[in-house]
């Protein structure tokens, strides 16, 4: 965990990005656009048709800083790794953790408590700020049903059954998730969570959104030197970051989703930032992803007090030491893995 | 599992001189440096590298009559140790280590064990014995000159047998969580705050427990 890491986003086509000393200057068709000292930069994110010189992605693995490569559309592509280093011992112990079900039980369920509980502070707010009554009765009503995932959870000591109250949990939020949109809401609507297309705009906002969250908690588990694919709550499947996914859950609502809202209630985003596609599937168009990334990153500078550090710390960094957190956990330094708690 | 470093040692025993520095700052900063390879830098150990950079080039050359070895590989097969030494200047043939610090920022006794460590694999290397060697301190540009008695040779001696002890057992020593955790480079990897169990309970009983329903 460094100062504060930022995230160097690049999406314009053609766009040329070298290291010259430690500095990293991004040119556009032999023009310089911009240079930023290196240790300013904690990741490097590629949109589409960018070029980074050998020296800087040389340079970049070896201090551990991420790259990573998505399509125009943002999907992803390729990351750039460095050597295999840091902690066996933690990577041995997060794959034997596997075979204690008492163990990955516990971390995960207090993941999903995480993940709930931190949901119902953003449908809460939502009730506090809604403009009808009937909107407030509905997220009201949400947020009871949330309660009561909740505290099934603390009873729950069946991995299937905690993702079970999970997944119901889910379905409740997503079912009153445009009660909290205030402008646009016709445009907006969502009555449940879809992807691989996404089939509606909210849909498409929140995968995107969701793809630069799951980046960072790849960084973040990666950065603690975890293995980002072995995870408890996410079932193992080739190819799956099943780690990083664990780690998204307690940031889903209050990073990704709180912002989607923002954008869609502030107007940054409106219906003319979509193309509908022969079929129903849904994409954000070029300029409103940039606009995204933007307050996304702007999103995670905001302070929040960590309960367990009891000291504030940009939300950029929550990840990063909850990754940390949950370490300490399977090296048996710590006894329970405390999800963050949102207030 | 004989080592490939050090021959007759096995590599989980074989000890850093940079540990002994670590240790005696704190046991568990030492061991999330040299077992669990965690490294997390600020402000203090980005100035220690810049300073480091200056002397982390090998090479030897002559300045003023006097040799001086910079980066110098550095071992002992007698107390399994091995490292570098910034610099070694040969006064006539008798080796003298000098230690790079940024800052006066840590007590004493730190450096000089590292600095001490440094002279015992010289002794060993060379076949001279070497009674002193210093301390430069990049910030007031001084040097601190530390003679190797034998009380300090114990306790080097004493610390490596701590600290190979603490590498077999592959366990992480409990948070210092005390005023060596404000300047230290590792907090954030170390979360000392762990140490507040009644907290981290009270804590997890919130956590199912839902709150401010209107």
């Amino acid at each position: 965990m460094h100062i504060l890491l930022n995230t160097l986003y690049l999406m314009t086509p053609r766009t040329l990005v070298r290291l010259d000393h430690e500095t990293v200057k991004i040119e556009v068709e032999g023009e310089l656009k911009m240079q930023i000292p290196l240790h300013h930069l904690g990741s490097i994110v590629c949109f589409g048709d960018v070029t980074l010189t050998t020296p800087l992605i040389m340079r970049c693995a070896e201090d551990k800083r991420l790259i990573v490569f998505h399509d125009q559309h943002g999907r992803f592509k390729a990351r750039v790794e460095g050597p295999v280093s840091g902690n066996v011992f933690l990577r041995h112990a997060q794959h034997e953790a596997l075979s204690d079900s008492k163990k990955t039980t516990a971390i995960a369920r207090n993941i999903v408590a995480g993940k709930i509980r931190n949901t119902r502070q953003v449908v809460l707010r939502g009730a506090r700020e809604a403009d009808n009554e009937d909107d407030r009765k509905a997220l009201q009503e949400t947020a009871r049903e949330l309660a009561h995932g909740l505290d099934a959870l603390s009873r729950s000591p069946d991995l299937e059954q905690i993702r079970g109250i999970e997944g119901n949990a889910a379905r409740h939020y997503f079912a009153t998730l445009d009660r909290m949109v205030r402008v646009n809401r016709e445009a907006f609507k969502i009555t449940h969570r879809n992807r691989r297309p996404p089939l509606d705009r909210m849909n498409a906002l929140l995968s995107y959104i969701y793809a630069l969250l799951l980046n960072d908690c790849l960084s973040a588990a990666e950065g603690v030197g975890l293995d980002p694919q072995i995870g408890y709550l996410h079932v193992l499947r080739s190819g799956r970051p099943a780690l990083a996914l664990d780690l998204m859950e307690e940031f889903r609502a209050i990073l990704a989703d709180r912002l989607a809202l923002t954008l869609v209630n502030r107007r940054q985003i409106d219906e003319r930032d979509f193309v509908e596609r022969p079929g129903g599937a849904v994409h954000i168009n070029d300029n409103a992803r940039k606009e995204i990334a933007i307050a996304y990153q702007k999103r995670k500078q905001e302070e929040v007090l960590h309960p367990v550090l009891n000291r504030k710390v940009p939300l950029g960094l929550v990840p990063h030491i909850q990754a940390r957190l949950l370490a300490r956990v399977l090296r048996g330094d710590a006894e329970e893995y405390l999800p963050f708690m949102y207030r | 599992m004989e080592s490939t470093i050090l021959p007759g040692w096995d590599d989980r025993d074989i000890v850093m001189v940079s540990a002994l520095e670590h240790y005696a700052y704190c046991p568990r900063q030492c061991a999330l440096i040299h077992v669990e390879q965690t490294f997390t830098e600020n402000m203090y150990t980005l100035k220690g590298r810049f300073v480091h950079n200056l002397v982390d080039v090998e090479c030897g050359e002559m300045e003023g009559g006097v040799h001086i070895e910079r980066a110098l590989p550095i071992w002992s097969l007698r107390l399994g140790l091995i490292g570098k030494a910034d610099v070694v200047e040969f006064h006539g043939n008798i080796p003298y280590p000098v230690e790079y610090k940024h800052g006066p920022k840590r007590k004493h006794q730190h450096d000089d064990l590292q600095v001490c460590a440094q002279a015992m694999c010289l002794e060993e290397m060379t076949g001279k014995q070497v009674p002193r060697g210093a301390i430069y301190h990049h910030s007031s540009h001084r040097r601190r000159e530390v003679t190797f008695d034998s009380y300090l040779r114990e306790q080097v001696e004493a610390a490596i047998i701590r600290i190979r002890m603490m590498q077999r057992s592959n366990i992480l020593p409990p948070p210092a969580a005390d005023e060596r955790c404000r300047e230290c480079s590792l907090q954030d990897s170390c979360l000392p705050q762990i140490k507040e169990k009644g907290r981290l309970r009270m804590l997890l009983c919130e956590l199912f427990k839902p709150e401010g329903d209107t």
